[in-house]
Formats: structure tokens, C-alpha cells, sequence
């Protein structure tokens, strides 16, 4: 096959730079870069981190690098669930906001009955009780939610409108709507710093749900399942697979993402307002998976992509916030231009385009080649 | 001669990454001539005609369409410089009506007198001698029909250039007959035709000149007199093949125990999907097959074997022992596999690569908290395409890429890497090569001289007679023969599927 060879015998840095285009990394990873240098560029303190005492008297380590890693943890275990069940529904759950409000609120239903300074055995009973249940609640409203995507056949994004809609509604009845406070500095501990330790907490919950999914990836098929039920339903089942059994399975892995999520957040503030709480997170969560280069549409995705989406974008509105010039309410807007640039570049038209040039490149060659044969 | 050709492409190139689809490709049409563009799944008929309707851009050559060179951009470029294409799959919209189809796109202004269409459309219908009524729903209307509407509206919009592609193989006899009738019209009003076909005898039953390619590149042009059919078809190979008539060995047969204990057994099966309930048995080392028109349920019946869609009753045996088979992972565990008739919609995992389709059934039957290493999945992948000689640039190749009987082959290995017992292979040659059909036929030949059951359906009977020892005939949802012996010729076959009187 002398085609064969005359392909792969040019691993020249044409080739090389090529690979690196077509890989899906390549769009946040220059995201990231462009970022960086501009954020070097308009200030060369941008990067500056401190330890420095907090007001409570802890060595804590602060800067603009430490805020977007610690603010992105929320989105970054989202977009873990989200790449999920975009890969097997075919589609994306918005009602994730609202149902952090729900996973928050019985997290505080659970622990505003202690008082605030029982002993640290009682307190950690507490806490492991209050998570547990809010990942089982969770868990229950995203089987709801997988439940009407893969047995009713209704489109996720219809059937999560109905959680998104009456999802905060039911986190305040959770509570009577009442306004609630811990007081427990010890509660705070999961969404700020604990004592003694510089790193924000919710940057060690992150990497240990980085951890935990990789390992399900390398230790179960959900990989290749959920790919071959977004990409082919009828012939998974045939090759045995039971498709509505993965695609509630990945709603449920949404779910549990979710409680971790609201179970930070209501630490990170020792309180909830449940119309505030996560709000429009959905939406950064879907961007965070369309800006890793997953096909919304489903099938093939990459978890490292769409994590690197999500910092992306924390990346992003921290640095619009930078700007004293950007009045906060216009950020969104800018936000979305920036956005807008991104998805264009990943798109398949310009992937196409720059397919189709190299072709024409090497069809000149192989015509050239033909030419001097014949000479 | 050469003064009337309608459209010249010269030098025709195209790559995709890793691949050269086309090379150097020259192509010739006439006023006035069908031209069958033949050779096997992968040689670059399907490019060819992609990168003329402009569906992809060309990487270089030229095409001159009447001695005007052309650029095409877009296949609405395409159409209106005068080149129609009717692909395999209908295009047209089921839920309008005919002539609705016929003009849709094509009107002028924002106001459409639809009396006037409909009756244009009637008289355009008449001329051609379609059946079809202007008024009625094309969804009601047989394929044979809606492709004929879909030339009638190509014919309408003034094409010189008619791209048909497969248009036959999902029609009957006398339905092909009319498509042909009405192709011999055209070519007499002087349109030039491109048929793409893998049936023979349809290319010499209507066609002028054949061009076949291989591998990319042109092999020749030829006037159908002078290349007999098995030069075609060596042409194509590029090698000389053996009779395919010759591959059935007798002595394999008469080693079949019909008085042991069937491999599989079924009693009074009864599916939901409108066959009725049937009894079935085949026995180790038998290759079986269903036969019948089609929708007569030879597919809903296997379906029904392998639990594919719900089973509402029935007893089940394998190996004597009685088993409950209620979905596709028990047929599985029980040694049964399935490869589906539809190739694209129920074979295929599009997206992933080759090695993921290939252990994919082995994999599910190890269980989702299984995993094969990487190593272990790419020597299976390996192992395999070599076996099958697949033909794909790497493992990772995603399967939708490959040519449709490489695909198929994929499929295969998926099939015969979990090992079964009982193999069903429905359809397992449509659309695919003369090449790739041998290769298979001599594999489920070889597969039953190694002691596995196989039932294979096909719609070309001489394929069922070469590999067969027993026929199951089905007629609307039922069994209405079984053919065995010196009873499996063409003409017992045919008198069982179209009336029970034959003895």
C-alpha cells in the first residue's frame, strides 16, 4: 500500500500541528492560553498569590488564581454530570440550578436542628447524615428527570423545564420558606477553609470527584455505554444493552453531582436564598460541555474537555469582574461575545475549512508528483 | 462522437485524512446513454458522485458540463446547472403530496396557484407514464412510485444529467421494470443517465457503457457488448474469481444430524410485530434459511428468535433444555447472535471506532462492570480485521467511515468474536459488493463446517441456493413450507412463496 506509507511518511510539523487542531482539547486549552496572556498583559499582578491571614486569623493562600479555581469547583463537577447525560440522552438538563436549591435546602433542614456547638463527634454524625440524604434526594430528582427522558421518550431539556420551574418553589417549602443562618463556624468549613489548611475545601471536593470518575470510567463500561446509547439506540439494544437503564443511570450521576454541588454552596455562605441560589449555573454548566467540543447532540465526549470548559469559564467572569470599567450588570454581555468567538472557532465549519485546505494542499502535491512521472 | 458529451470530468481527485477516495478519476458521459458506474464498496463510485452533486468539494480535476467548464459549490448548484440526483433513500417528503414534492422549491413569489401545478404535474406524470395521482400523499404511494416522482421532478427541472443511485434495491421485479421503462424514455429525450447498481443483470439489461473503478482510480470505460459479465466482475476485483456456484460443499452437509437434539429449538414462538406463531428448529453444523417476499415476516421472525422485539409466548429449547429468551442479552448469553438487517440503523454505532464496534457484543456479555483493557480490545480489533480483511486505516477509525461492506464485515467480527452457537445473519450481503457477498457466503459455509448454526436470509435466491441446505418459506406472517434436497432449485422456491400448491 504505497498510499499508506506516502500518508503517514509525512509526520512533519504540518502533520503535527494538524493532530493537535483536531484534538479536542485544543479549543480550551487556547482559551485558557489567550486568557492568561491577556490577564498578564493588563495586569502583571493578575497572577499574584498570597498567604496571607484571613479574618479569622487562618494562613490562607488568596489571589485571582485561587478564586477561579475555587468559585469553578460547583461548575466543574456539573459539567462532570452534564457531559454525562448529554452523551446518552442527546440532550441537557437546565433544571440543575433549581435542584442544587433543593439538594441545599435539605442539607440545612437537616443541620439548623443542632445546636451550634455540639461536640465534634455529633457534628460529624450530623453532616455525614445531612450529605447522605441530600444525595438521595437528589439522586430520586434526577431518576425523575431520567425517568421522563428514557421511559416517556420526553426531550431532556422539556422534561428538566419541569423541575427548572418548580425546583426552587420546593426547596423553600423543604424549609417553610424560612430564612435560615448556621451558626456553626464548623459548617462553614466545607465551602471556605479549614483551619490550618491554606487550599479552599471545595478545591479538594473537585479533585476527589475528578478522582472518583475517572476510576468509575476505568473501572465500568459507562463510557462506552452511554457513547453507543447517544450515538445508536436501536443497535445498543440489540448488542444487549438496555439504553433507558443508562440514560436514568446518567441523570442519577447528574443527581449525586448535583448534591455535592448544593451541599458546597450552602457551606460557602452558612445559609440559602432559594431564589438566588446556583442561579443560571445550567446554563455555564451546558456551555462548560459545548466548550470541551462535545457534541450536544450526544455520543462521543471527553470529561477532560468539558472540566477544562468549566474553568475556562470561571476563567472568564473573573476576569470581566476585574474590570472596575464593566458595569456588573453588563457582564453577561461580554461574556457571551467571548462565547460566541469560542464555539465559532470550534465549529465544524471552521474544523471543515481547515480540513479542506490541507486537502487541496495535498492533491497539488499529488498532482504535481503525477506530472513528473509523465516527464 | 466525443462533440456529445453532456458532461466530461478529468483528473478528479479526493482525499480524506489518511485516505485517497479518488485519483486521477476520468468520466464521460453522453446525451443520451445510461452509464452504469460500477466497482466494489470503496473504489469511489459514491465519491464520484458526491463530489459531482457537490455534496463535497473537489481537491482537483476539472468538469465540464457541455463543454462549458463548471465550478459546483452546493448540490443546489448542482441542480440548477442541470444535474438531478435520486439516491437509494427517498428524499422527498412523505406527508406532502405529489405534486407538492415535484415543485416544492421551485415556485416563484409568495403565491402559488396549485391548480395550475397540479394539473402540469398530471400531465408531466401522464407523459412519463406514472401511476401517481398529483393530489395524493406520496406517503401513500409505493417506493417504486416515490422514486419515480422524485425522477419526474428532476425530469421537470430540465436535468441533462440524471444521478440514480441504488434506485433498485428496495423495489420488486415488476416494479424495477417500470423504473426502467420509464429510464429508456428519458434516454430517448436525450438526458444523459448515471446508474450506480450492485446488480448485474440490471446493468445488462438497460445500460450503454459501464465505468468501473477500483480502489480510486479508473479502471476503464467500456461499451456493454464488449465486456462480458465475467470480465465485469474481475474488472471490479481486479483478479480472477471462482465460480461462485462451486462453493457449497455436499459432504459438509450430509454430516448434519437432523435426529439429534436441535442446537435451537422454538414451539408456537409467537412475536407482537404481526407474524403468527411458528415452530422452529435448526440443527449444529446447518445453515438454514427464511425466505419470502418482503414483509411476508422472515425478519420479524428471526427478530422474534433473538428476543430483538417484545416475545409474547412461546417455548424456547436450546440444546433440549428449555430457556426463557425475552430480551437481545438473554439470546446472547444462550450463544445466539444476531446481525440486523439494517445495516445503518441497527448494526452500526456510528460515531465510535472500529475496535469499540467490534468487542462491543462481547463486552456487554462480560458485563458493564468489566471493562477490557485497552491491550486486550485492541488484539480482538486486530485479530479480526485481519481475519475479515477489513479494510480501514487504523483501529480507530470511526465505522461510519468505511465503505458499506467493510462495515458489514465489522459487524461480523462483533458477531463472531462473541462466539456463538446459533448465528443469524439477516440480509448480511445487501448492498455490498460481489466480492465481499462471496467472501461472506464462503465464511457462513466455512463457519457450519466448524459445527455452528447459522440461519441466513437474503433476498437474492441464488445466494439462499448456494448456502442453504433448508429453506423456511413465510408468506404474510406465516410459515407456509419447508424445502430441503433436490426441492431447493429456483422454480420450487418461487411456486412455494407465491402459492401454496406446489407438493
Amino acid at each position: 500500500m504505497t498510499t499508506d506509507t506516502k500518508v503517514q511518511s509525512k509526520g512533519s510539523a504540518g502533520e503535527f500541528f494538524g493532530k493537535i487542531i483536531r484534538n479536542q482539547l485544543f479549543i480550551p486549552i487556547v482559551a485558557l492560553t489567550l486568557l492568561v496572556i491577556f490577564n498578564l498583559i493588563s495586569d502583571p499582578g493578575f497572577f499574584k498569590i498570597a498567604l496571607e491571614p484571613s479574618s479569622t486569623g487562618n494562613l490562607i493562600l488568596s489571589g485571582n488564581l485561587i478564586t477561579i479555581i475555587d468559585n469553578a469547583s460547583e461548575l466543574v463537577i456539573l459539567a462532570i454530570g452534564m457531559t454525562l447525560v448529554t452523551s446518552a440522552s442527546g440532550g441537557q438538563d437546565i433544571s440543575v440550578g433549581a435542584t442544587i436549591a433543593i439538594a441545599g435546602s435539605t442539607v440545612l433542614r437537616i443541620v439548623k436542628g443542632y445546636a451550634p456547638d455540639i461536640p465534634g463527634s455529633q457534628f460529624a454524625g450530623m453532616i455525614i447524615v445531612s450529605f447522605l440524604l441530600c444525595v438521595v434526594v437528589s439522586a430520586l430528582f434526577g431518576a425523575f428527570n431520567g425517568a421522563l427522558v428514557a421511559f416517556f421518550k420526553i426531550q431532556p431539556m422539556v422534561a428538566t423545564l419541569i423541575l427548572f420551574t418548580a425546583g426552587r418553589s420546593i426547596a423553600a417549602w423543604i424549609n417553610n420558606n424560612d430564612n435560615i443562618s448556621i451558626n456553626d463556624k464548623r459548617f462553614g468549613y466545607f465551602g471556605n477553609f479549614i483551619p490550618g489548611i491554606p487550599v479552599p475545601t471545595p478545591v479538594f471536593i473537585t479533585i476527589f470527584c475528578i478522582i472518583v470518575i475517572a476510576l468509575v470510567l476505568k473501572f465500568t463500561n459507562l463510557r462506552l455505554y452511554s457513547q453507543s446509547v447517544g450515538i445508536n439506540a436501536s443497535s445498543s439494544r440489540l448488542n444487549g444493552i438496555n439504553p433507558k437503564m443508562i440514560k436514568l443511570l446518567t441523570f442519577v450521576i447528574l443527581g449525586v453531582c448535583v448534591a455535592v454541588c448544593g451541599f458546597i454552596k450552602v457551606s460557602r455562605t452558612s445559609s440559602i436564598t432559594y431564589s438566588v441560589i446556583a442561579n443560571n449555573i445550567e446554563m455555564d454548566a451546558i456551555l462548560a460541555v459545548a466548550l470541551g467540543g462535545n457534541n450536544l447532540g450526544g455520543g462521543k465526549f471527553n470529561l477532560t474537555s468539558s472540566v477544562l470548559g468549566a474553568y475556562v469559564i470561571q476563567f472568564l467572569t473573573t476576569t470581566l469582574y476585574k474590570f472596575k470599567e464593566i458595569d456588573s450588570s453588563s457582564i453577561s454581555a461580554y461574556k457571551a461575545v467571548v462565547v460566541i468567538l469560542l464555539i465559532i472557532i470550534s465549529s465544524p465549519f471552521v474544523r471543515k475549512l481547515i480540513e479542506d485546505f490541507k486537502n487541496k494542499r495535498e492533491a497539488a502535491k499529488a498532482e504535481a508528483a503525477v506530472g513528473k512521472e509523465k516527464a | 462522437m466525443k462533440d456529445s458529451a453532456v458532461l466530461e470530468m478529468r483528473g478528479i481527485c479526493k482525499f480524506f485524512p489518511g485516505v485517497r477516495a479518488l485519483e486521477n478519476v476520468d468520466f464521460t458521459l453522453r446525451e443520451g446513454e445510461i452509464h452504469a458506474l460500477m466497482g466494489e464498496n470503496g473504489a469511489g463510485k459514491s465519491t464520484l458522485i458526491k463530489v459531482l452533486t457537490g455534496v463535497y468539494p473537489k481537491d482537483g480535476g476539472d468538469v465540464t458540463l457541455s463543454g462549458q467548464p463548471v465550478h459546483i459549490k452546493s448540490p443546489q448548484d448542482a441542480q440548477n446547472k442541470g444535474i438531478a440526483t435520486v439516491y437509494q433513500e427517498i428524499t422527498l417528503c412523505p406527508n406532502l403530496t405529489v405534486a407538492e414534492n415535484m415543485y416544492i422549491g421551485r415556485t416563484s413569489g409568495p403565491f402559488t396557484n396549485w391548480n395550475k401545478i397540479n394539473s402540469s404535474a398530471g400531465k408531466l406524470l401522464d407523459e412519463l407514464g406514472i401511476p401517481a395521482l398529483p393530489t395524493e400523499q406520496l406517503g401513500n404511494c409505493s417506493i417504486a412510485i416515490q422514486q419515480m416522482v422524485a425522477i419526474a421532478r428532476a425530469v421537470d427541472m430540465d436535468c441533462k444529467v440524471l444521478i440514480l443511485d441504488e434506485p433498485t434495491s428496495s423495489l420488486d421485479e415488476q416494479e424495477v421494470q417500470k423504473l426502467f421503462n420509464l429510464m429508456r424514455d428519458l434516454k430517448a429525450k436525450g438526458v444523459g443517465i448515471i446508474f450506480v447498481t450492485h446488480f448485474l443483470e440490471q446493468v445488462y439489461e438497460v445500460c450503454d457503457r459501464i465505468t468501473v473503478l477500483r480502489d480510486g482510480k479508473l479502471v476503464g470505460e467500456y461499451v456493454i457488448e464488449d465486456l462480458p459479465r465475467v470480465q465485469l466482475v474481475s474488472k471490479m476485483l481486479g483478479k480472477d474469481f471462482d465460480d461462485m456456484a462451486e462453493i457449497k460443499n455436499d459432504a459438509d452437509i450430509e454430516k448434519i444430524d437432523y435426529n439429534g437434539v436441535p442446537v435451537y429449538q422454538a414451539i408456537n414462538l409467537t412475536g407482537t410485530t404481526g407474524i403468527k406463531p411458528f415452530d422452529f428448529e435448526i440443527h449444529k453444523g446447518e445453515v438454514n434459511g427464511f425466505t419470502g417476499l418482503l414483509g411476508s415476516g422472515r425478519s420479524e421472525s428471526v427478530r422474534a428468535i433473538f428476543g430483538a422485539d417484545r416475545v409474547a409466548g412461546g417455548t424456547v429449547k436450546i440444546d433440549g433444555k428449555e430457556v426463557k429468551i425475552r430480551k437481545p442479552l438473554d439470546a446472547m448469553k444462550h450463544g445466539i447472535s444476531y446481525l440486523p438487517e439494517d445495516r445503518k440503523l441497527d448494526g452500526i454505532v456510528g460515531d465510535l471506532s472500529v475496535r469499540d464496534n467490534i468487542i462491543l457484543a462481547l463486552q456487554v456479555m462480560k458485563g458493564f462492570f468489566k471493562p477490557f483493557s485497552r491491550a486486550q480490545a485492541e488484539k480482538f480489533a486486530d485479530e479480526y480485521i485481519k481475519l475479515l480483511s477489513i479494510k480501514t486505516a487504523s483501529q480507530d477509525t470511526p465505522i461510519k467511515s468505511l465503505s458499506g461492506g467493510n462495515q458489514q464485515k465489522v459487524i461480523l467480527a462483533r458477531w463472531l468474536l462473541a462466539n456463538p452457537q446459533y448465528l443469524i445473519l439477516d440480509e448480511p450481503t445487501r448492498g455490498i459488493d460481489v466480492g465481499t457477498k462471496v467472501e461472506i457466503q464462503k465464511l457462513v459455509l466455512k463457519l457450519a463446517s466448524e459445527g455452528k448454526s447459522i440461519t441466513f436470509i437474503s433476498s437474492e435466491i441464488d445466494e439462499m441456493i448456494r448456502t442453504c441446505s433448508r429453506l423456511v418459506v413465510m408468506r404474510d406472517g406465516k410459515v407456509v413450507g419447508e424445502l430441503k434436497g433436490d426441492d431447493l432449485n429456483q422454480n420450487k422456491i418461487m411456486a412455494t412463496i407465491a402459492g401454496g400448491e406446489s407438493k
